[in-house]
């Protein structure tokens, strides 16, 4: 009895004082977060205002459009030092970018070679991709930069010296120097599209013939062959609409010019270095990543999957990987984050990246706080598009379960 | 009458294990060329360490430099110094005539039993504090990360007790890359607490306040934080302030640290059993009092391995602040190439080389005793 009458006791909720109750707290320390953000942003933004006033500065994004007055050496697109301070932006972040996409690239082949490679069974490849690992892993990406930009492109012939090739071999057209490395430039003739286009309807006819294959397999249990064909449709194709076409694509060659070489493509030593440090260095964590990955699929799997007749690259590529990217795939993509982001460390060897460029405007025009918020929203954005893709890629790739 | 019954009366001698077991050879065949493949790639590894192996260590120790007055000892004759044309190797002599630039930048010499008594105390202090077996860890992180720091600021600084004042542009070296990661790690432990319980916190408010730092942070690389730190701090401040160069390096770096070390202590949060959080609000306690004796240190106990890669991470980072111009390890290291008194072709390169292995042995060590705790605190069942 004494329980029921506790439990319906009078009715009321038992007196609790206004200084315990949770819901009336939890407004208090939020209206206190916010009065001290509030005041933070205030506080600062005033400040600003008053340095600002006394530095004769004005505010906007408007000084975008002056006049640049820079040159930028490696650009992809056209700009002068004439254009705006926006298309110097621009050009910038598609430095980043590019440097960024073929690191990541690089980065991962080598990463899953030397991941492949420390579960080798042979013992002295496996101990040399650990070596590679604990090497790189343990030892600044900035130092990387400079030891390929100050160390090892730095010692490269002089261009003097390649002067001197060119005139004992007239017939060279692949130079290294330590002004970068020159290479013929692709100049393409009339009708070249006709060789792209063709390319495109390769490679559409390839997927829907692998989908035809797929389907037929399903259907029939024989599987007609597929790569040769899909080699036939993607290179042969536009091979031969090349040459329908009577070839439509000559070159520029290098030459030697009054102090540096002249014509043909080069690649300039700072995005050498800079490529080089973020792919050897990244390359060391998606090892660790991909053997971890690959150790996380149980033995069991590949057991069961021999014991059902699958040779062992089948068993490999449709039973073991499959599972070993679900391990791999988050990790992975917080390192291309990870790379992206270490691709502003492009200020220190001077290659024309979106904070090279920008801090260059920064000193300039004296814009600090718009160049630093283009810096954050421009990163956060690649950030976040980068984390959907991946996650998006993620979720084609996971278990999917009843 | 037959003898049928067979009775062994000795044992027979034991067989030798058989040759693939037990031989170099056999290991050999096993580890090195069980398959064409595997022989294939074994004589490829072998081929490229016969091609740089020698050659590095000829360049590293054999044919290097160790002792010199200036560059002349590290030239070859056409570059105007006394070595033999043709002549490449690394010059330590550089790296032992700048030594204690790199270790303390331009700490004035007759001060520099300052910052060797703080390398002593910090030793000292956290020797006991990484060996499991010592007792009394509460009051051994008490003088680590508050009285140590205070003690160390005085003498590293001076100005107090008749030691005279070293401003901070004249640090540098390793110790400005310890002082960075180790102010970073203390104040972004404490931050980033505050940060990963505000993220799971109910309060909508705090929970969007810690989601937008840590994301916007995490998002954006250390360079524009540091940036930030160097050319927005003094614009947001009073006018006419002249805040230290060294502080703004150290706002940015904690800023950015507390960002990523409250993803890792989020991580241990959120491993910590529902019903934990269910005994200690069933026990009366409050908010504080279920984080602070409950849920936290077995939280922290849990991400101990993150909290020191993230330490690691942040050692390599500090680096960056040679961008901003501040001579760290790697900056001084940097700087001195142009030093007329030891510009030489291999100048370069050596000081690269001695200051990747300084940092190589501070990541290396880290990262060991991150794996020991790995092991200790693993709990799992393995055969």
């Amino acid at each position: 009895m004494a329980v029921a009458d506790a439990r319906t006791g009078s009715g009321d909720p038992p007196k609790v004082s206004l200084l315990y109750n949770p819901a009336l707290r939890s407004y208090v320390y939020q209206a206190a977060t916010l009065i001290l953000i509030v005041w933070v942003i205030w506080y600062a933004w005033s400040n600003a205002a008053q340095n600002l006033a006394r530095a004769n500065m004005t505010t906007g994004f408007g000084f975008l459009n002056s006049r640049a007055g820079f040159d930028i050496a490696q650009s992809l697109i056209a700009y002068s030092a004439d254009s705006t301070y926006f298309r110097a932006l621009q050009v910038s972040l598609v430095n980043t970018l590019v440097v960024a996409a073929c690191g990541i690239v690089t980065a991962t082949i080598v990463g899953l070679l030397i991941g492949i490679g420390r579960l080798s069974p042979n013992w002295l490849v496996s101990r040399l991709c650990t070596v590679y690992v604990e090497i790189f892993r343990n030892i600044p990406p900035l130092l990387v930069i400079f030891f390929w930009y100050l160390g090892v492109l730095a010692l490269l012939p002089s261009i003097r010296s390649i002067f001197q090739h060119v005139k004992d071999n007239p017939n060279a057209v692949f130079f290294i120097s330590n002004r970068g490395i020159y290479m013929p430039a692709p100049i393409f003739g009339e009708g070249f599209g006709y060789v792209i286009a063709a390319f495109g309807v390769g490679v559409v006819a390839a997927i829907a013939y692998t989908a035809w294959a797929n389907a037929r397999q399903r259907a029939t249990g024989q599987r007609p062959p597929v790569l040769n064909v899909n080699l036939a449709l993607v290179l042969l194709l536009p091979l031969v609409v090349f040459a329908l076409l009577g070839r439509p694509l000559s070159f520029d060659y290098p030459i030697p010019g009054s102090f540096n070489m002249r014509g043909g493509m080069v690649v300039a030593p700072e995005f050498l270095a800079l490529y080089l440090a973020l792919s050897l260095y990244t390359a060391a964590f998606i090892a660790e990543i991909v053997r971890a990955g690959i150790r996380g699929v149980p033995q069991g799997q590949s057991e069961a999957s021999y014991a059902l007749g699958l040779r062992a690259g089948l068993a490999t590529r449709l039973v073991v990987l499959p599972q070993a990217l679900r391990i791999i795939i988050p990790p992975l993509t917080s390192q291309y984050l990870n790379l992206i982001k270490n691709s502003s460390l492009a200020v220190a060897v001077g290659y024309a990246d979106l904070v090279a460029v920008g801090g260059t405007i920064l000193n300039q025009s004296g814009h600090s706080v718009e160049i630093i918020a283009i810096w954050m929203m421009v990163y956060v954005t690649i950030s976040l598009v980068t984390s959907l893709f991946m996650n998006w890629f993620n979720a084609k790739m996971a278990l999917v379960e009843r | 009458m037959t003898e049928i019954s067979f009775v062994r009366d000795r044992f027979l001698t034991a067989e030798k294990p058989p040759v693939s077991e037990s031989t170099a050879l056999g290991w050999i065949h096993r580890n090195l060329f069980a398959s064409w493949t595997d022989g294939a790639l074994t004589l490829i590894a072998i081929a490229a360490i016969v091609y740089f192996l020698p050659p590095a260590i000829d360049w590293l120790f054999l044919s290097a430099v160790w002792s010199g007055p200036d560059r002349s000892v590290c030239l070859t004759v056409d570059q105007g110094g006394l070595l033999p044309s043709g002549w490449s190797g690394a010059c330590w002599a550089y790296v032992n005539d700048r030594f204690i630039q790199f270790m303390f930048g331009s700490y004035p010499r007759d001060q520099l039993w300052r910052p060797l008594l703080v390398v002593a105390m910090f030793v000292a202090l956290l020797i006991p504090m990484l060996l499991p077996k010592v007792p009394r860890k509460g009051l051994n992180a008490i003088l680590l990360l508050i009285a140590f720091p205070i003690v160390a600021y005085v003498l590293l600084l001076g100005g107090y007790f008749g030691l005279s004042h070293v401003e901070t542009p004249l640090w540098g070296g390793l110790m400005v890359t310890l002082i960075l990661s180790f102010v970073g790690i203390a104040i972004s432990l404490p931050a980033g607490i505050l940060l990963a319980l505000g993220r799971r916190s109910k309060m909508p408010i705090v929970r969007t306040f810690a989601i937008t730092f840590i994301e916007l942070i995490r998002g954006v690389p250390l360079i524009t934080v540091l940036f930030m730190a160097s050319v927005l701090l003094p614009l947001f401040l009073q006018p006419g302030n002249n805040i230290d160069k060294f502080l703004r390096a150290l706002i940015g770096v904690s800023i950015f640290a507390s960002a990523y070390m409250a993803e890792v202590i989020r991580g241990g949060l959120q491993a910590i059993p529902k019903g934990q959080y269910e005994a200690a609000d069933a026990l009366g306690l409050n908010y504080f009092q279920k984080m602070t004796f409950v849920v936290l240190p077995q939280a922290i106990k849990l991400v101990i391995p993150g909290i020191v890669n993230t330490f690691i991470g942040m050692f390599k980072d500090t680096s960056l602040v040679t961008i901003i111009s501040m001579y760290d390890l790697l900056g001084i290291v940097k700087a001195s190439f142009g030093d007329s008194g030891w510009i030489t072709p291999v100048t370069p390169l050596t000081g690269l080389i001695f200051a990747g292995f300084v940092f190589w042995l501070f990541c290396f060590g880290m990262s060991r005793y991150s794996a020991f705790v790995e092991r200790r605190l693993d709990t799992s069942h393995t055969r």
